[in-house]
């Protein structure tokens, strides 16, 4: 019952900012305060975690080559999934970060009787994680019209195509549709995948129920709760807060809050959780090192030069005996180590 | 401990209650206890090899001593907790590789069923992300901010004994074959965890006989199998023999030869055992074939490094004599025999440990006049490299019908594939010397399945772990031996030519296990050869 955690810890926190903006006052806070607070801690952890790791260095280089590596002229290179030039690594890092590559491979094994062991294609989870992160990244985007004044036009061009259903007024965003089905589809997967399951921790639902949470106000804000939401004001505290000359004037409604709330906690969140694994992605060195270690020397910063094998000399001291009697070379003959001694 | 049957272990692998067959255990997996019996475990090492290994310069192998898995009280050194924590900090600052794996996994579980392991035990704990949550939980407890703060509630525990027992067992039961890194969206290998939770359990005193023994031979004697320089030299004379009797060609092959072109390192088991005996009887025909100016070296006569199963300075160590012997013979360059963690030894770690080989030539082939640019700073080819070229430059009088009682399939050895990128190179030598087919798709290349006995883990009192372990590879040898009647499943990995013997002997009798450079000995028309009928090749009794 992990993921009962999840929805109780999201619970509290609508309740927190639900009630407290309604203190009189308490606007600053919700409005002011805590979104600061939340994208110092955002920024301010990103970048101390990828310092964090570019502190460690990379001793060897251990690409995963999934590919022929390039070797003889008659051979052919798999230059996507086995590169040697950077431009082939950036290809390989493109594919990877933009269109999941690795997870399109993922296959589905069953056990049958015999036994025999089938692997079939299976492309869901590839399809759900697509279909989350762009409607997710897809959203942020058209957020950008909050903080921009004059709302340039490719922003405009987006949030037309995102609402060409032309569905109700204001008209739906198919993105924000897709990123709740992403999202049920995915946490329905932690649940109903029995190894999945398993493996899931409160770490794995959170940011889930949270992000779910995030859409859901958004939607009502947007559609059905609209007391005391006007765009105009939302805006001009959103151009206050960039301009670094946040004022609230106005009543907004509570769900504008809660929705901003929930956002702070996620970017705070951020930092100390696994959804770092956007910084990580980039890092990786399985999957940024090119696979060239046998034609290009790799330097380990902390290589000890002063470990040697156990030597040549003390390898024939204890058996040259042995050795000239089978008649391999020695680099000191049994005469002359017997006249030292 | 006796091996089930067939019958049963095929009846357990598919109905057993396990994660893989649907059944889901009722307890987290962070309250079920690793629980040693006979069988589960691989011995500790001898209390001996232990104190050899910490009696060498440069090495830590504390806490020597008699213990047993099955006991309650491992007998862990004082302060043990600390020597762990401290370990684990201290490689969280040397590997970046281990920072990103314990920070960005997301869970997704696309490795879970990627695992050979996995599939043939059920046993959660053998699904990649969990083999990893085993460290992770630690980490987080120790090294994360949420993990301090809540503990349990952010995925964290505590180092205890428990834990370390866990970490034993699940460490082994890993061959570090990379599968499930290919499939990770974040590249994570399982190998990078595994290799460090060997490191960290050798600061207490905790690893495996199969292990160390043949790593403090390797140091000593110049080979795992801790065959002395005449015993080694033996071995190979009587091979050569063997050839001369069959062929009627008399091989010239030296030892520890100085101002030899190449020095030929392959794995010691190919001059000791059956079946890589008949691949170092096909390197010696090709050699002898090609008129090459080589020498065999006896310090330096183990091309594979159980180091690399151990800790880095270990594994830096045994690899230090490829190039001391190297620039001792004063060789232009280094010729490796087929082997699987061998190459990624020298094609990963070889030249960043121990180079540079400035005292070594690019390799080039004295044959064809062939430059190996991608060996140009570590200066050691491969076997399949070097025979591919020879072929591919019609150097080589090949008669593929010498292979007529061969029907064969081509096992990627884990490696090779996922740490080389060397799969078609194999394959271009099997199409020119003997009829071969394909297994399915996703067990293949860079989605190959380990033989299951791997780093270290070929040892016989782990039998049944083995084979259900290597179920995946069988199987698949199984469909092509049913669709296509192969007999013969080659490799380029001579730790797969003894584990897969014992594999197919088990899951498909009848299927034999050859090194590619078997076949290709086989096919070989030598120059002046009295060849008798030679109805299995270089197995032929005569």
């Amino acid at each position: 019952m992990k993921y009962a955690f999840s929805f109780l810890a999201v619970i509290a926190l609508i309740l927190i900012a639900g009630l407290g903006s309604q203190v009189p006052g308490m606007q600053y806070l919700f409005g002011i305060v805590i979104p600061y607070l939340a994208i110092m801690l955002f920024v301010g952890g990103f970048v101390y975690r990828v310092i964090q790791w570019a502190k460690s260095p990379v001793p060897f280089s251990i690409p995963t080559t999934c590919g022929q590596g390039a070797s003889l002229d008659f051979i052919k290179q798999d230059k996507l999934d086995c590169p040697t030039k950077t431009s082939e690594v950036v290809a390989r890092m493109f594919l990877e970060i933009f269109l999941f590559r690795s997870l399109f491979r993922n296959t589905k094994s069953e056990l049958h009787d015999g036994p025999k062991i089938t692997y079939e294609s299976s492309k869901w989870l590839w399809l759900f994680a697509l279909l989350f992160h762009y409607s997710f990244l897809l959203i942020v985007i058209r957020h950008m019209r909050l903080f921009v004044d004059p709302i340039p036009f490719w922003l405009s061009a987006i949030e037309s195509v995102d609402s060409m259903l032309q569905i109700g007024a204001p008209t739906l965003y198919l993105s924000s549709l897709a990123l709740l089905g992403g999202i049920v589809l995915l946490f329905g997967r932690r649940l109903i995948n029995p190894q999945v399951r398993y493996i899931s921790l409160n770490n794995d639902y959170f940011p889930l129920v949270l992000i779910f949470a995030i859409a859901v106000t958004g939607i009502l804000m947007r559609y059905f709760l609209r007391t005391n939401i006007d765009i105009v004001n939302i805006k001009n505290l959103a151009m206050g807060l960039v301009t670094f000359s946040p004022v609230i004037n106005v009543k907004i409604g509570a769900i504008f809050y809660i929705h901003l709330f929930l956002v702070s906690t996620l970017l705070a969140y951020f930092p100390f959780s696994k959804l770092m694994h956007m910084g990580g992605v980039f890092m990786s060195p399985t999957r940024n090192m090119a696979n060239d270690s046998r034609a290009k020397r790799h330097i380990n910063p902390w290589n000890d030069p002063t470990i040697k094998p156990h030597s040549y000399a003390g390898y024939e001291d204890e058996f040259r005996e042995f050795m000239v009697d089978a008649g391999i070379p020695v680099e000191k003959e049994l005469s002359a180590t017997k006249d030292e001694a | 401990m006796a091996v089930p049957k067939l019958e049963q272990l095929s009846k357990s692998v598919v109905q057993g209650p396990s994660l893989v067959t649907g059944a889901v255990p009722t307890k987290d997996w962070m309250d079920v206890p690793a629980i040693f019996k006979p069988g589960n475990y691989a011995y500790p090492a001898k209390q001996e090899k232990v104190e050899y290994l910490n009696s060498q310069k440069d090495l830590n192998f504390p806490n020597a001593r008699e213990w047993s898995p099955e006991d309650d009280d491992w007998k862990l050194p004082e302060g043990w907790q600390d020597i762990i924590l401290k370990g684990l900090k201290e490689r969280l600052d040397k590997f970046r590789s281990l920072k990103i794996f314990m920070d960005c996994c997301v869970r997704c579980g696309a490795c879970a069923d990627k695992c050979h392991f996995f599939l043939g035990t059920g046993d959660p704990k053998n699904m990649p992300v969990l083999r990893a949550e085993l460290l992770r939980s630690v980490y987080r407890n120790e090294f994360t901010i949420g993990g301090k703060i809540l503990g349990k509630m952010a995925g964290g525990r505590e180092m205890t004994v428990g834990v370390l027992k866990e970490w034993f067992m699940y460490s082994y039961q890993c061959t570090e074959c990379r599968r499930c890194s290919v499939f990770c969206p974040y590249g994570i290998d399982t190998a990078e965890v595994t290799m460090m939770l060997r490191e960290l359990l050798h600061l207490v005193g905790v690893g495996i006989n199969w292990i160390l023994e043949p790593a403090s031979n390797s140091n000593r004697t110049g080979n795992h199998m801790g065959l002395q320089p005449h015993t080694f030299k033996d071995n190979v004379d009587f091979l050569a023999e063997d050839v001369e009797n069959l062929t009627g060609i008399k091989i010239n092959h030296s030892f520890n030869r100085k101002g030899a072109e190449f020095l030929f390192i392959t794995p010691s088991a190919d001059v000791f055992a059956e079946p890589g005996l008949y691949t170092a009887m096909g390197y010696l025909l090709l050699f002898e074939h090609i008129g090459l100016d080589y020498t065999w070296s006896t310090y330096a006569s183990e091309g594979g490094n159980f180091g690399l199963f151990t800790n880095n300075e270990l594994m830096k160590k045994l690899n230090g004599k490829m190039y001391a012997e190297a620039k001792r013979l004063g060789v232009k360059s280094i010729i490796g025999g087929e082997c699987g963690h061998m190459w990624r030894v020298v094609h990963q770690y070889m030249d960043t440990m121990n180079g540079p080989a400035d005292f070594l030539e690019v390799p080039k082939s004295p044959i064809t006049g062939t430059t190996f640019n991608n060996a140009a700073s570590t200066k050691m080819v491969h076997i399949s490299e070097f025979t591919a070229d020879l072929i591919k430059n019609n150097k080589l009088k090949l008669d593929k019908s010498r292979n007529s009682h061969v029907k064969a399939t081509f096992h990627d050895s884990c490696n090779p594939a996922r740490a080389m990128g060397l799969m078609d190179e194999p394959r271009y030598i099997l199409d020119h010397v003997v009829d071969w087919v394909e297994m399915p798709e996703n067990t293949i290349r860079e989605k190959t399945f380990c033989c299951g006995s791997g780093t270290g883990l070929n040892t016989d009192e782990i039998m049944e772990l083995r084979m259900r372990a290597g179920l995946p590879r069988a199987n698949a040898v199984k469909h092509v031996i049913d669709k296509h009647d192969v007999n013969t499943l080659s490799t380029v990995c001579a730790i797969d030519r003894a584990t897969l013997t014992s594999l197919m002997n088990y899951w498909n009798p009848g299927c034999n296990v050859a090194g590619v450079s078997e076949l290709v000995g086989n096919a070989l028309v030598m120059d002046g050869e009295n060849r008798q009928e030679l109805d299995e090749g270089l197995r032929t009794l005569v």
